[in-house]
């Protein structure tokens, strides 16, 4: 996949060279064969409502997730699933079947919350400075030190939402887009237009923070 | 221009400055010279590794609010009438 396919404008999904299957995220979603037609989708595609709202029930768990997972909170990724939605409402007759439907819904999703941030002014490019300006006390060279207890086994699916949440928003975004999500670090530097060293840095430090508030929270939880 | 030390000549800034590429390139740290010999950097790619694994188990989706497709249909059908004006 070459950088073009992917515009400074936020793509179209309808353009096919931007939804093939190879941009299925790390191997979490559905192969290159074509299913038959889905029925339901075709209708949804020939403007039946209720064949839409069906489309609603078998993904909102999907997408409304996804969005909760990139903003950090729930009133914002319920505004941002409603606005995916909107939009596959206005493109879905535009889809070709090239990809997965539910590829594509997923790529329609992330590039809906992509423009959000870059509206709110998040800088996608300049990533440590302007993701984190106060800068992380978790760089190279701060992480050593007494060693504490590991973290194996001490992780649990709450806590880890709650960590995740209070990253700042560069860093969430490529935590959740690498590790939760599966999408590899030339398709993140594709998609948030920068350099691969630079998402693989920024997904480093996204980690050593994670590690610093899990680290922090078991010591709490630790105290008597 | 300065010299690269050798792997295991590292310190563990040196190590750690070089861990993201190692990371993201997948290579094989287990039996990098330099946490042969450190049990602290050992314990921090030990704990990151923890973390991508959990990260996992957020894939686990959440359910919506229920109203947000009331929400939706709403605004398809104020969008409807819009583009019919």
């Amino acid at each position: 996949m070459s950088s073009t396919e992917f515009s400074a404008e936020v793509p179209d999904p309808s353009e096919p060279s931007a939804f093939s299957p190879a941009d299925t995220p790390g191997g979490r979603a559905e192969g290159r064969s074509a299913p038959p037609a889905d029925p339901v989708l075709v209708r949804a595609q020939a403007g039946d409502h209720q064949a839409f709202a069906e489309l609603y029930g078998r993904h909102k768990r999907r997408i409304y997730s996804l969005c909760l997972r990139m903003v950090g909170n729930s009133a914002e990724a319920e505004d941002l699933t409603q606005e995916a939605f909107l939009q596959l409402h206005r493109k879905i007759g535009s889809f070709r079947g090239e990809s997965a439907f539910s590829t594509w819904l997923h790529r329609l999703t992330i590039n809906v919350v992509l423009m959000q941030l870059r509206r709110k002014g998040l800088q996608l490019i300049s990533l440590d400075e302007a993701m984190d300006p106060g800068g992380p006390d978790d760089g190279p060279g701060r992480s050593f030190g007494a060693a504490d207890p590991s973290l194996a086994g001490a992780i649990d699916r709450m806590t880890l939402e709650i960590a995740v949440a209070s990253l700042p928003p560069g860093y969430r975004l490529i935590f959740v887009l690498h590790d939760v999500e599966g999408y590899e670090h030339n398709e993140i530097a594709s998609l948030l237009e920068c350099s691969i060293g630079n998402s693989k840095s920024q997904l480093h430090k996204a980690r050593l923070r994670l590690r610093q508030i899990l680290r922090r929270t078991a010591s709490e939880e630790a105290q008597p | 221009m300065s010299a690269t030390p050798t792997p295991e000549l590292l310190t563990c800034e040196e190590f750690q400055s070089q861990l993201p590429e190692l990371i993201g390139s997948g290579a094989e740290l287990a039996t990098h010279p330099h946490l042969m010999n450190c049990a602290l950097c050992r314990a921090l790619l030990a704990d990151l590794e923890t973390i991508a694994e959990a990260a996992r188990q957020l894939l686990a989706p959440v359910e919506p609010p229920d109203q947000l497709w009331r929400q939706i249909e709403q605004a398809i059908q104020e969008a409807g009438k819009g583009a019919g004006e």
